[in-house]
């Protein structure tokens, strides 16, 4: 059917019309005595509309307590667009403008990661739902919350013809349904209104997963034709906890383990998620490795503080008994490994409560001996509960004497991370480990937050930084898709901004070059942000893998630079963050020029604004 | 772009009792004089991607410290054609003249001081 058209005209026809118009008032000038009187135009134009549906997805966008929203600008989305800006008075949500929608949706990545909870990202039909998708298969695969809305232009019958046909779809959605938690056609703007609420609980109950609504271009733009539908309320799912039979169970192994150890991935999603761990481990003197130790993941987060005595892997030797996975992706070599010498592996996950088919992010299938379907973090406090009750009196001694020599070995492995990190100091392209300790006593005194993935840059802050608060590290990206950090950093340092912490991003080149106008959106809304530019001229990742493929074929590794580095020529990064209205500092090469280029660059990041420091460096 | 793996993963399990990184003991190296080019060495190292895993200091990264060099030239020949992780380099890559070059190369590397005598890296 098709439907009247009461909005205003799109943007295609405006302009066809506004160019036809011009071209007839100049071609026939208006002959008032002619004929008939012509009949008197009406005092407002037709075209005015009142109370667009728009207005009303404002509202139920702002009842939701979204802050921001991250946007490239798209015609299929300007009815929202405009109410936000007009109607919302462009605050709750604030729209940032972004200069890529991978960009757009890395930032609400980073963003949620450091707040725990979604902002909205608006995309164009198709086209932009298409730039985002790698960085939404991120978001999916670190299980992290993203509110999205795609603008589409439903009515073939009023479509205007050419490039609005190639921003529409039948169903938009399938593009990225492998990679989203739920999606929505709402047909109206009461069914936007509960779907709308209903995509936020999803998205922000465990596992959290983006979400995504697409919504009509029309709908957006044409006048309410009454009072506006009720707003839902919004109730959000408490996080699913483990059932008390199993965690009694899995208080039992651990309690009776003679080496237990926990693994954590993305256990901690509060600052109580980490207070939590710590009770436990120090219950049963086992000791934690996270972000630090297992050196397995793209995405591990803050977990359990780098400096407590239980942080690491134990002395040599230590072989676990049984192991604790907590959010842990991938269980299967523990458990294969575990399984060999009769150990048991015991995992608590919500992973098991959500999963899709096709991509395969799930990992391999993971033979435990016990899994808990379940939120870890939400399961922690019944299961600290009940190691308490089952600890009796003589395992309360051994645990204590098990504690003592975990202690020492942290204390070794954290002696010999410094005399590690003291070689290749004075060496010239700077040494990662250099970088690290040139920028810790600078920001040691702060409320800082390290807002980039340690992986590149072999857990060297983790290994001489006191991390110990939630927020204080975000993790990597999820799939392993590259151009997420440089988003996610200035997404994670906008949230840090209200609550005047210093965010650290020590950013790889290679990432830096997908989506580098997201510096230009941390100038343009002023959020302060240290950029320190790990710049070892290349895909390194990559080299090391040409170099084991061609060396592996006894074809030698000489050509492993052809299609991995980026030299001939060199970046100029501080150029690069100039040209977007930056501070911009480098190539810094001496080390010993370092500390005074991070300086400087502080003095203006604790102003306000983001700087860029290019530190020409190791590979890792 | 495309998703990644990452050589650096290393498997829970297989972890366990390990320290990461752990470092070479600091060794007292060779009295006898090396045999190989230090220059040409150097060459290879750069252009057969050395630096890649353990650093243009030899400090390390994604691969072990090669500084100090414990092995003799024999030794670090015999690793490097048929290294258990490492990329392996036959005789028809890098001859063993070759491999004496880097060894002498990496032999010149400088030492570290100890981490108690860098300022920065006292633990506050």
């Amino acid at each position: 059917m098709v439907k009247p058209r009461r909005g205003p005209i799109s943007r295609r026809l405006f302009l066809e019309g506004a160019a036809a118009s011009a071209a007839a008032l100049a071609a026939k000038p208006v002959d008032a005595g002619a004929g008939s009187p012509p009949a008197p135009p009406p005092a407002v134009s037709p075209r005015i509309v009142e109370h667009p549906g728009s207005d009303f997805m404002f509202d139920v966008l702002k009842s939701l307590g979204l802050e921001y929203t991250a946007m490239n600008p798209g015609s299929s989305f300007e009815g929202l667009h405009e109410s936000i800006v007009n109607y919302g008075g462009n605050r709750q949500p604030e729209l940032l403008t972004c200069c890529h929608e991978e960009s757009a949706v890395s930032m609400a990545h980073g963003f949620a990661k450091i707040e725990g909870r979604p902002i909205l990202v608006l995309l164009h039909g198709n086209v932009g739902l298409q730039h985002a998708a790698m960085a939404i298969y991120n978001a999916y695969a670190d299980r992290v919350p993203v509110f999205m809305i795609a603008g589409n232009h439903l009515d073939a019958a009023g479509r205007p013809g050419g490039v609005p046909w190639y921003h529409s779809a039948q169903d938009m959605a399938s593009m990225v349904r492998d990679y989203v938690k739920w999606d929505d056609q709402p047909a109206s703007l009461g069914h936007f209104a509960e779907s709308a609420v209903r995509a936020y609980r999803i998205a922000m109950t465990p596992p959290m997963a983006p979400v995504l609504l697409v919504v009509d271009s029309d709908m957006q733009e044409r006048s309410m034709a009454g009072p506006p539908p009720r707003l839902p309320r919004l109730t959000l799912a408490s996080p699913p906890a483990g059932d008390a039979g199993a965690v009694r169970e899995a208080a039992r192994l651990l309690v009776a383990a003679e080496a237990p150890l926990i693994v954590a991935q993305r256990c901690a999603r509060t600052a109580d998620g980490i207070t939590r761990l710590v009770e436990l481990a120090e219950a049963l003197q086992a000791p934690v490795c996270g972000i630090q130790a297992t050196g397995a993941t793209v995405s591990d987060r803050m977990n359990f503080p780098s400096r407590h005595p239980l942080c690491g892997l134990g002395p040599p030797g230590y072989a676990p008994d049984v192991t604790l996975g907590l959010e842990v992706q991938d269980m299967s070599a523990a458990a294969r490994s575990a399984s060999a010498r009769g150990a048991k592996t015991i995992s608590i996950s919500a992973e098991d409560l959500f999963l899709k088919s096709n991509l395969q992010d799930f990992q391999r299938m993971a033979e435990v001996d016990l899994a808990i379907a379940a939120d870890a973090e939400a399961t922690l406090p019944a299961l600290i509960e009940e190691v308490q009750r089952q600890l009796t009196p003589e395992r309360r001694r051994m645990v204590q004497e098990r504690g003592v020599k975990l202690s020492e070995a942290h204390r070794k492995a954290r002696a010999e991370d410094r005399e590690t990190a003291a070689y290749g100091w004075d060496a010239s392209p700077i040494s990662v480990p250099r970088l690290a300790a040139e920028l810790w006593p600078q920001i040691r005194t702060e409320d800082w937050s390290l807002v980039s993935w340690q992986g590149f840059i072999s857990k060297w802050p983790y290994r001489l930084w006191n991390f110990d608060k939630h927020y204080q590290y975000i993790g990597g990206q999820g799939a392993g898709g590259m151009g997420y950090g440089v988003g996610a950093a200035v997404g994670a340092a906008l949230a840090n901004k209200k609550h005047g912490r210093l965010s650290i991003n020590i950013q790889g080149d290679g990432d830096l070059n997908y989506a580098p106008g997201v510096l230009w959106t941390a100038v343009h809304h002023r959020i302060p942000l240290l950029t320190l530019v790990h710049n070892n001229r290349g895909y390194h990742q990559e080299v090391m893998f040409v170099q084991q493929v061609a060396s592996e074929r006894n074809r030698g590794a000489d050509r492993a630079h052809i299609g991995t580095t980026l030299r001939e020529p060199n970046i100029d990064y501080a150029k690069m963050a100039q040209a977007y209205g930056m501070h911009g500092e480098g190539p810094i090469e001496d080390p010993k020029d370092l500390g005074p280029a991070i300086r400087r660059a502080l003095e203006r990041v604790k102003a306000g604004e983001p700087a860029l420091v290019d530190v020409v460096s190791q590979p890792r | 772009m495309k998703p990644r793996w990452f050589a650096v993963v290393v498997a829970i399990a297989s972890t366990a009792g390990a320290a990461p990184d752990t470092p070479a003991p600091r060794a007292t190296a060779a009295a006898s004089p090396a045999p190989g080019n230090v220059a040409s060495g150097k060459d290879v190292y750069l252009r057969f991607s050395c630096y890649a895993c353990h650093g243009y200091a030899g400090q390390g990264g994604g691969g072990p410290r090669l500084v100090p060099m414990g092995l003799p030239v024999s030794g670090f020949t015999a690793f490097v054609r048929n290294p258990p992780t490492m990329p392996p380099y036959t005789p028809k890559v890098l001859s063993d003249a070759q491999l004496a070059d880097v060894w002498a190369y990496v032999k010149t590397l400088p030492e570290s001081p100890p981490a108690r005598d860098i300022p920065l890296l006292k633990e506050p």
